[in-house]
């Protein structure tokens, strides 16, 4: 089997993020939050804990929402990865994104990224949620400011906006 | 920038004999699967390994199967896809309630069941960053020659929180396990032993590829203390397998994990069979429990209290499934 030698520690590995496939050099080690942060320049998307139990790096990879902390970029190849900023359409934000401006569902605003990709994932595959399923979806999710009142509100308003 | 992982290599074999060829060619090298706990510790400078073998692209791996034999499950099915099996959430209740209880949806969507039962042991002295455990001198279980929980002691007692390891254990499921010399079948709770330094008794060389679960379970329930509602380890964990007729019971299996260096199945539950679920046997269950767990200062939540905890569990646990069986 073909491994490679120390010496070339980087890879070539194709992905597409946001809806554009991109081709970089990556580290074997590299963590796709770092990747996604330095070298694609997606800042939207929140180092936090830097161990899996905060939830703000939360990005969709194929469509389903997991931490890019505990990723290693080069198992993303030829997948989809998507960051709160892939959201915007034209420049106008998506139905989450105006909802949480609207019902107040950021404060500090660090989560809210995280929070946002999480409950994206939600609606794709349920486009209306009880409360106890939007908890649920955001449950990998920490708020420190909001204590999660409003930010089920700015995701059932979302769920509720003509898409 | 987050935390720098140490410089590795990948590789990525497409076979169990290529990813066991592999490590053997490798000395020093790991196995990975979703990465969910080795990719947190080696950013903390833990377990280490300059080659890692990366499972994900095993496919025959990846499956679950039914049959007249019972349910097989693959060592690299995800938590998350162990959740909406329709056969493993039906007959097997414990398994499902188990692998619901994971973490948090983004790990379980990458964690595995082989991951599960091979995560490492866990202690309030060695999950910490280099920097913390260096200030403190390090511990037996990685770099240091005390431990910090029992410096008299000589052995490590970092706890297993693995979930699913005590539902198999109580539906008395086996494990297959790959390696140079072929493939063997052992009960789960032979994967273990009580010693958390070195918990798991695979070779190096060796990986699960899958779980096997026997036909026919009785009804199982699982359930878990935690400090945090979600993405937390078990401070305690128990699973119950009860089988019972008439209100009598037949056959009593508990899976414990979360209070020992492993999971384990409770001793001396036969000399509960014949007996109706009342007062007094769940007395005897609980001291039962209260006897054989051995929790540690390895967590923020005292040693008293995850003791307390694993038996109110299970009394709790044997006296809902007998409730429901009478309904």
């Amino acid at each position: 089997m073909h491994i490679e030698s120390e010496r070339s520690a980087k890879r070539l590995v194709r992905l597409k993020v946001n809806g554009r496939w991109r081709e970089d050099a990556v580290g074997q080690n590299e963590l796709l939050v770092d990747y996604l942060r330095e070298v694609a320049r997606l800042t939207g998307v929140k180092t936090g804990c830097d161990g899996g139990e905060c939830g703000a790096c939360t990005v969709l990879i194929d469509g389903e929402a997991v931490p890019s902390c505990m990723v290693l970029a080069v198992r993303c190849e030829g997948r989809a990865v998507e960051t709160v900023e892939g959201l915007l359409s034209q420049g106008r934000p998506s139905r989450l994104q105006q909802a949480f401006h609207e019902k107040l569902g950021a404060q500090c605003g660090f989560c809210t990224p995280g929070m946002i990709m999480a409950a994206e994932a939600l609606l794709r595959r349920n486009p209306n949620p009880t409360d106890g399923e939007i908890r649920t979806a955001l449950s990998g999710n920490l708020c420190r400011c909001t204590g999660y009142v409003k930010i089920v509100e700015s995701v059932k308003t979302a769920a509720e906006m003509p898409s | 920038m987050t935390a720098l992982l140490p410089q590795f290599r990948l590789a990525h074999p497409r076979s169990v004999s290529d990813a066991i060829a592999t490590s053997q060619e490798n000395a020093g090298s790991r196995f990975i699967a979703g990465g969910t706990d080795l990719i947190v510790n080696a950013r903390h400078g833990l377990g280490k390994s300059s080659l890692l073998i990366d499972l994900s692209g095993i496919r025959e791996l990846a499956e679950i199967r039914a049959s007249d034999h019972g349910i097989r499950i693959g060592s690299m099915v995800s938590i998350a896809a162990l959740t909406r099996d329709a056969a493993t959430s039906q007959n097997y209740r414990a398994v499902k309630e188990a692998a619901e209880a994971i973490a948090g949806p983004g790990h379980r969507l990458m964690g595995t069941v082989g991951g599960n039962l091979c995560l490492d042991t866990r202690c309030i002295y060695y999950n910490q960053s280099e920097w913390w455990r260096r200030a403190n001198g390090f511990c037996l279980k990685h770099g240091g020659d005390t431990c910090h929980v029992a410096p008299q002691g000589r052995r490590c007692h970092a706890a297993f929180a693995g979930d699913l390891a005590p539902a198999f254990l109580a539906l008395r499921a086996e494990v297959e396990i790959a390696g140079a010399s072929g493939c063997r079948r052992i009960p789960v709770g032979d994967l273990y032993v009580e010693d958390g330094s070195a918990h798991l008794t695979l070779a190096p060389d060796e990986l699960i590829v899958a779980v096997v679960l026997p036909p026919n379970p009785p009804p199982s329930s699982y359930a878990k203390v935690r400090v945090r509602g979600a993405i937390d380890f078990p401070l305690a964990g128990v699973a119950v397998a009860l089988a019972a007729a008439n209100g009598v019971i037949q056959s009593l299996n508990i899976g414990l994990t979360g209070t020992n260096s492993r999971p384990f199945l409770l001793a001396g539950t036969d000399a509960i069979a014949g007996r109706p679920v009342d007062e007094k046997v769940l007395q005897q269950l609980d001291r039962l429990v209260q006897k054989q767990v051995q929790p540690m200062r390895t967590t923020i939540a005292s040693a008293h209290y995850r003791r307390l905890a694993a038996a109110a569990l299970a009394c709790r646990l044997v006296a809902s499934l007998s409730a429901a069986k009478e309904a």
